[in-house]
């Protein structure tokens, strides 16, 4: 394998690429045609849902051979790769090793490695600006760093073709619009339809177990102004409008005007089969500052929405079923802290924190509503329930 | 308050840490009296149980006084004795009305994490990682615990601590374990690890009416203790070819009737089979080492039941999955649901059917805890179950 045969196959996957993104572009294309006419029907044919599976797979299962052969043969290796064997050489190949393994777990033990196709490729840039660093020594072995650095080309250019292939599939699956987040989650509550409707329904509680949000003010014609905390320390505003609302089965609503960020959304509410209670759908779309880009980095900063409609759910949950959020040491506060109590000053904060007027209001209507936990517990539900200690005693021994 | 830390690999410490609060209306704050160290608790010492960060304080089987109680609580008053289970149940929420306890949906704050996983998240526990709640433990001098109307068994005759300390945790496992068998007359039991879990399954097959069972493990005190207090038959595996051999051997060639994982994630064997796995498990490919549970699978009879009460945590590798089918073998686990075991255990304990605190060979001050994992871990002398007194 030569330099320039790598750099054609390079050249034609940039040119699958664009086919990828504009089938109409890659008609005029000249390049990928004139390098090999195969080469266009193969890319597509590689961009294909399976096939892009398919291939991060296998990619998968190249990055935990090669993860091991490193990370158990690294003199080995750089002896293949044309480069004399040191302990420098050895605890750098090491470390590839154990990068490529993460790697290949990842990719393996993921529905959808995306991300880990992704770290395959920040891997393959360190690869190779190791390997120019080696081209620069002298007792190096040139022919076997060329073929290596071929090589590592060639798997890059399959890296980005599949780390792109997924990618497309994960915009088509949001729903296939290049800006804008489009979130679908859903849980099983406990309780009666018309209860989680109408708790619901009451926009001043979304707050008890939406993270982010600050205060919902309900300003009557279907209208409301909702605020909401944002990455590094900022809020945002913004007034809504109920676009629909069918008792017991479904809200929806939309930002208003030019809102910073402009949402809507649908929640559902379905009775669940066996008489689990009611099923809550929540289907969410919304343009961050900054587009996908805004997601992007606020999926960095652990703000990943889909996770946050998750557990603001799993909230809701907890509200509706136990009449309050679920608190354990290690959760009481903002960011990492040991499953230990909380010291008077860390305490001290968390309760300056609950203690913004919209919050405090809520919490006193949560007081309201959680005086009788089981109200309307049984009420729908197949299998009664006293919850007091009575149950331990139902046991079936 | 003193509690004891996890502090990274193989390193506890008993440090002063803040004393608990109550933070959601159910709860109630313990004073800890009686605590232990769980066979469990080794899988986080030995760093095989992801999420856990350094000043995690430890600990899931405890009881002691309460002190306080949140405001929704009514059933429990300053001063009344308690056992709390160690998984953490709302009591409210589909999983908890079936009684699975362990699976509750409303006690694990961290269930993303677990999610992340599994798939799915069960129940929080005390002291057992982040991704289990992020709750501190029971090896303290106090203690948060919450649904305290629903979990804690409060303790009214004068039975000692050492009596009733193990409904928290392992003589309900071990029960669950000898449960989710099905004995019926005559059947033969195998139960591999005689450690504390081991020996209440064990205990607990004979309460359900096992005509034999078979305790397998490599320590010869353990295997004694199993011998002496339930009657069990016992093999040494470090002294036998093959324990398969051995058990069909002992049955008339059917293999035990059903088979009980009490070991886990961290099992030994003999030669070739545990260095593979230890390699494996070293360079992150496989999580458990599922030697006990590949060779239950391999004994059990015909039709018969795989019980697995021994901890895993994530993947395991070469899983005879085809001698299991091919047999119409039938898995059953779980993390045990404590609360539903408690009060007819306790019955077990008040008829006196059986003494819990037979298991116990160490008894140390809380103080002394990071002495106490070492000697649990290295087993050394002849050490089955730690208690250490706050």
């Amino acid at each position: 394998m030569s330099n320039t045969m790598n750099a054609e196959t390079l050249g034609q996957t940039r040119s699958g690429r664009q086919d990828n993104t504009s089938p109409a572009n890659d008609r005029q294309s000249s390049r990928g045609r004139s390098s090999a006419s195969n080469g266009q029907s193969v890319l597509r044919k590689m961009q294909q849902p399976r096939q892009v599976k398919k291939i991060a797979t296998g990619l998968g299962w190249f990055s935990i051979g090669l993860g091991v052969a490193e990370l158990i043969a690294p003199d080995g290796v750089a002896r293949l790769i044309g480069v004399k064997p040191t302990s420098t050489s050895r605890t750098l190949l090491r470390a590839f090793g154990a990068r490529e393994l993460a790697a290949g777990i990842g990719i393996l033990s993921n529905d959808r490695p995306t991300g880990w196709v992704w770290s395959r490729v920040a891997g393959d840039v360190m690869d190779l600006s190791m390997l120019g660093t080696a081209m620069t020594k002298d007792d190096t072995d040139r022919t076997r760093l060329n073929a290596a650095t071929a090589a590592v080309i060639g798997v890059t250019a399959l890296d980005i073709v599949t780390g792109n292939g997924l990618s497309s599939q994960r915009s088509a699956r949001n729903g296939g619009r290049a800006s804008g987040i489009h979130i679908k989650r859903s849980i099983t509550v406990a309780r009666p339809r018309e209860e989680v409707y109408s708790f619901w329904h009451d926009f001043k509680n979304l707050p008890r177990f939406m993270k982010h949000l600050e205060s919902v003010t309900v300003m009557g014609d279907g209208r409301s102004h909702w605020k909401a905390k944002a990455p590094a320390g900022s809020t945002v505003e913004w007034d809504a409008e109920t676009t629909a609302d069918q008792p017991n089965e479904l809200i929806a609503w939309h930002s208003l005007g030019d809102a910073d960020v402009s949402n809507s959304g649908m929640v559902r509410f379905v009775e669940a089969p066996g008489g689990r209670g009611t099923e809550v759908h929540v289907d969410l779309h919304y343009d961050p500052p900054g587009g996908a880009i805004g997601a992007l980095f606020a999926k960095m900063f652990g703000e990943e929405p889909g996770g946050q409609i998750a557990d603001d759910l799993r909230r809701f949950k907890q509200v509706m079923e136990i009449g309050e959020v679920m608190l354990s040491d290690a959760t009481v506060t903002e960011g990492p802290h040991p499953a230990q109590p909380l010291s008077s000053s860390e305490r001290e904060e968390h309760r300056e924190s609950r203690r913004e007027p919209s919050r405090e209001s809520s919490r006193e209507s949560s007081r309201e509503s959680s005086r009788e936990p089981n109200r309307g517990m049984n009420r729908g539900m197949n299998v009664p329930i006293e919850r007091t200690t009575d149950f331990r005693g139902q046991s079936s021994m | 308050m003193r509690a004891n830390c996890w502090m990274g690999k193989k390193k506890v410490e008993v440090q002063t840490v803040p004393d608990p609060q109550i933070l959601n209306e159910r709860d109630a704050i313990v004073r800890i009296t009686s605590t232990a160290i769980c066979g469990s608790d080794l899988h986080l010492y030995n760093g095989f149980v992801p999420t856990m960060e350094a000043g995690d304080v430890l600990g899931h089987e405890f009881m002691g006084e309460v002190m306080e109680v949140g405001r929704a609580v009514k059933n429990l008053k300053a001063g009344d004795r308690v056992v709390v289970p160690f998984p953490i149940a709302c009591g409210n929420c589909a999983a908890c009305r079936a009684e699975a306890y362990s699976l509750c949906e409303n006690s694990n704050p961290n269930g993303w994490m677990a999610e992340k996983m599994w798939g799915h998240s069960p129940a929080g526990i005390f002291g057992y990682s982040h991704m289990l709640g992020g709750f501190a433990g029971g090896q303290a001098e106090f203690a948060r615990v919450p649904f305290a109307d629903v979990g804690p068994l409060k303790i009214e005759n004068g039975f000692s601590d050492e009596q009733v300390l193990f409904l928290s945790d392992i003589f309900p496992t071990g029960y669950m374990g000898a449960e989710m068998c099905g004995i019926k007359q005559g059947d033969v039991i195998a139960v591999w690890g005689a450690g504390p879990v081991g020996q209440f399954a064990i205990a607990s097959a004979f309460l359900l009416g096992a005509e034999r069972v078979i305790a397998i493990d490599r320590f010869n005190y353990r295997l004694d203790m199993a011998r002496e207090n339930s009657k069990a038959e016992t093999i040494n595996y470090e002294e036998v070819d093959s324990v398969v051999d051995t058990l069909n051997e002992m049955t008339g060639g059917r293999g035990p009737d059903h088979c009980i994982d009490a070991v886990g994630l961290e099992a030994h064997a003999p030669g070739l089979q545990y260095a593979y796995d230890r390699a494996k498990q070293a360079m992150m490919l496989e999580t458990g080492r599922p030697i006990a549970l590949r060779e239950a699978a391999r004994a059990c009879r015909n039709g018969g039941t795989i019980s697995v009460i021994g901890v895993y945590g994530g993947f395991i590798d070469k899983f005879p999955m085809g001698s299991i089918m091919n047999r119409s073998l039938t898995i059953k686990t779980g993390q045990c649901h404590v609360q539903r075991y408690m009060r007819p255990l306790l019955q077990h304990i008040q008829n006196g059917d059986i003494d819990p605190s037979f298991v116990i060979t160490h008894r140390m001050r809380l103080e002394d805890a990071p002495r106490g994992f070492d000697m649990f871990v290295k087993k050394l002398d002849g050490c089955e179950k730690v208690v250490l007194r706050a």
